[in-house]
């Protein structure tokens, strides 16, 4: 038997809106329109501050760690804005805040997520989204139940998951993808590859040239696309979903981007990283090519930025004002949360607050309860 | 649209109503399960099974022996071999108001998949602040299969009783089996239900009727007031054996099978003990921090100054499963070890 080859593949990268701001008008083609994209851009500036003032909360001892979003604005917005809001499901890990807020959640919940309270993760029953994920990779199977379930509903709805390059060297990515795409669910797992899991780099993590190959040993489409231009995208997210959708099953795209800030408050990256990388990629910032191109367009001026900048500085006092604003949570509900009913020896700890030896007598407590000296 | 997910009415749980153990309806404790699932799966459309082999080989184990046929694909889901991500999917499938049972050819299995079932599903309501429950049935076998080796004979319940948030059941005959897989099934919280290979051929009546039967609830097996006896799954057949030698020589004990270990039904253990007055806890996990440690913990909290004997427990020997037949034998909590532990208490 002669040689053969019995399998090629290629990855293709796509870009719509380069670095100068400059756009390529045929690939743009039913796309995101000017307004669209006023709108995404207004959105980029307000949680870009949103972002920054997160820092300092936690530099001023006003909030735990936070892992900035900064840079990876337009890889949340594009493919958050095509998803469709009220009807598909986001599954997110923590930088792509903009994309729940796309989705309608209330941007405070994030803020008292990180200040440690559990009830920033309460989402409300019109928002499709759960709460960010901490434990890296794990909740990309999740969306791969969820997007299950949709489809044994035969419900047109479709997932979204995020996740970093760091999370697909996670056995949970890869079993992810294989019941993904064994399953033809309805998902498209969203990468930023932000270059950095913490302080290794994408190429000490991997050997793959991108990560989006590795989509290809799942029989899945996988495409990488600039995470920093909003019309590639979302033009590729929104043409995965609507395959999707059609039954078409699961996509990978992977969004080449760069965390412009440390991984959390609690890293310092100008111990590992290069000056020079961190300042080549500040010029690909997304703020400044999609700035560039509404100016272009006469859509965009220094004095609407200025009343942008004004206007986000406004809504992000509103935001930690109403997060400051929450009353602490009780002790009681570490209790009432651990079970959906509470348990007898769990609500006598709830209600003396005194004990956490599970089989203290109740007598012992001082607490008289109708459990108490029955036998 | 009419969707597999229509809110479903389910009739209430009646645990009152306990149908008669005695009977000559002798099924095995694997009909029993598959019976338990069988019937909740008729009922309520949202209950699906999946797991290794489950489906088109009728179950490693043959639990689900006919339920492919009866079912379909699309309820009866054979995996890859990947057990940590068919736990998360159906922790999603959960959490978005399906029913799912998952079933680990073995528990021994489970540890692949640890960060989906004790880092996401037993905490999954308590960091959404109360909203998303994850009302999901794991179970398989656990404890020594015979001679499976170090690596497939773990007894989880040891290490997995540590995690708040999740139920475990440990049942030890047939008719128990099927009336805590139903409460599981229907329970809204995460349920670890820990089978035994070793018991899965057992045989005893079980009614064709329905019943269920509540956690935190032990069931006193056999009654005596020399010692109390606590015990839970294959082991509780041990304590029996050696209950039935015990007596005759005159030393009649409570057998207290726990049938869950969480919830604990500690209030029975106390009332066996302030009439017995002596404790020897049996439990097929290894003896630091076991099941057993914590028994004899909680008496000591509650009824320290009723013991007339320290108690005592009778765990596996602290080392690696043994391969050996001999080995494994002399490694795990046998009649003779419960005897002589027994005696050591009641003589003193």
């Amino acid at each position: 038997m002669p040689k053969k080859t019995v399998y090629k593949a290629t990855i293709e990268h796509l870009q719509i809106l380069n670095e100068d701001g400059k756009l390529d008008a045929s690939l743009a083609k039913n796309t995101l329109t000017d307004e669209e994209v006023a709108f995404l851009f207004e959105q980029m500036v307000i949680w870009r501050h949103f972002d920054e003032v997160a820092f300092k909360l936690q530099r001023s001892g006003r909030m735990g760690t936070y892992p900035q979003n900064k840079g990876q604005e337009a890889a949340a917005l594009g493919s958050g804005f095509a998803a469709k809001k009220g009807t598909d499901f986001l599954v997110p890990c923590y930088r792509e805040n903009a994309a729940l807020f796309l989705h309608g959640l209330a941007p405070h919940m994030i803020l008292l997520h990180w200040m440690g309270d559990e009830r920033g993760n309460q989402i409300p029953d019109n928002v499709n989204c759960t709460p960010i994920s901490i434990p890296i990779g794990t909740q990309m199977l999740h969306a791969t139940g969820i997007a299950w379930a949709y489809k044994i509903r035969k419900e047109p709805r479709c997932v979204v998951t995020y996740f970093g390059d760091g999370a697909t060297s996670e056995g949970d990515f890869h079993e992810a993808m294989n019941f993904a795409s064994t399953l033809e669910v309805p998902c498209v797992f969203f990468c930023q590859n932000n270059q950095w899991a913490i302080s290794v780099p994408r190429e000490v993590q991997m050997a793959s040239e991108t990560v989006a190959q590795k989509a290809l040993a799942y029989g899945m489409p996988g495409m990488q696309v600039d995470g920093n231009d909003m019309f590639a995208v979302f033009k590729a997210t929104r043409d995965a979903l609507d395959r999707a959708r059609k039954g078409g099953g699961p996509t990978f795209i992977e969004a080449v981007t760069y965390r412009l800030a440390d991984h959390t408050t609690a890293d310092d990256a100008k111990r590992y990283r290069d000056v020079k990388e961190v300042e080549a990629w500040t010029k690909k910032d997304p703020i400044i090519r999609h700035r560039k191109f509404l100016e272009s367009k006469g859509l965009w001026s220094d004095k609407k930025h200025a009343e942008v900048e004004a206007k986000a500085k406004k809504i992000v006092d509103e935001i930690i004002k109403t997060a400051e604003g929450i009353e602490k949570p009780s002790p009681a509900d570490i209790f009432n949360y651990t079970f959906a009913e509470i348990p007898e020896q769990l609500r006598v700890q709830r209600d003396t607050m005194r004990t956490n030896s599970l089989g203290q007598d109740p007598s012992q407590t001082g607490l008289k309860t109708e459990h108490a000296h029955t036998r | 649209m009419t969707t597999t997910l229509d809110p479903i009415e389910l009739p209430e749980i009646d645990f009152d109503h306990a149908p008669s153990r005695e009977g000559n309806r002798e099924i095995q404790f694997r009909e029993a399960l598959r019976e338990a699932m069988s019937e909740e799966m008729r009922r309520d459309k949202r209950v699906f099974l999946m797991g290794e082999e489950v489906a088109e080989y009728n179950g490693a184990y043959k639990v689900s022996q006919g339920m492919l046929d009866e079912f379909g694909a699309e309820r009866i889901i054979d995996t890859p071999i990947s057990e940590n991500g068919f736990a998360g999917l159906g922790a999603a499938a959960a959490m978005y108001g399906l029913r799912p049972i998952i079933e680990f050819m073995s528990w021994s299995f489970s540890l692949v998949a640890a960060d989906q079932i004790l880092n996401n599903v037993p905490k999954m309501l308590y960091m959404s602040g109360g909203q998303w429950g994850c009302p999901i049935v794991f179970r398989g076998n656990d404890g020594a299969g015979g001679q499976l080796g170090s690596t497939h004979s773990w007894c989880v319940e040891g290490l997995y009783s540590n995690v708040p948030g999740v139920k475990i059941v440990i049942p030890s005959n047939p008719y128990d089996a099927k009336g805590l897989l139903k409460t599981a099934i229907r329970d809204d919280d995460p349920v670890f239900f820990l089978e035994s290979e070793r018991m899965l051929g057992d045989k005893a009546h079980v009614p064709e009727e329905e019943y269920y039967i509540p956690f935190g609830k032990a069931r006193l097996v056999r009654e005596g007031d020399a010692c109390t006896l606590v015990s839970f799954g294959r082991p509780v057949h041990f304590c029996v054996q050696a209950a039935g030698r015990l007596a005759e020589e005159g030393i009649e004990v409570d057998v207290l099978d726990m049938r869950t270990i969480r919830p604990l039904d500690i209030d029975s253990v106390i009332e066996s003990v302030k009439k017995t007055n002596r404790i020897v806890v049996v439990d097929q996990c290894w003896p630091f921090a076991s099941v057993a440690s914590e028994v004899i913990t909680q008496v000591i909290e509650r009824a320290f100054d009723w013991l007339d004997h320290q108690p005592l427990r009778v765990n596996t020997e602290d080392v690696p499963t043994p391969y050996a037949k001999n080995l494994e034998a002399a490694y795990q909590p046998n009649p003779d070890r419960i005897v002589a532990a027994v005696k050591k208490a009641v003589e003193a």
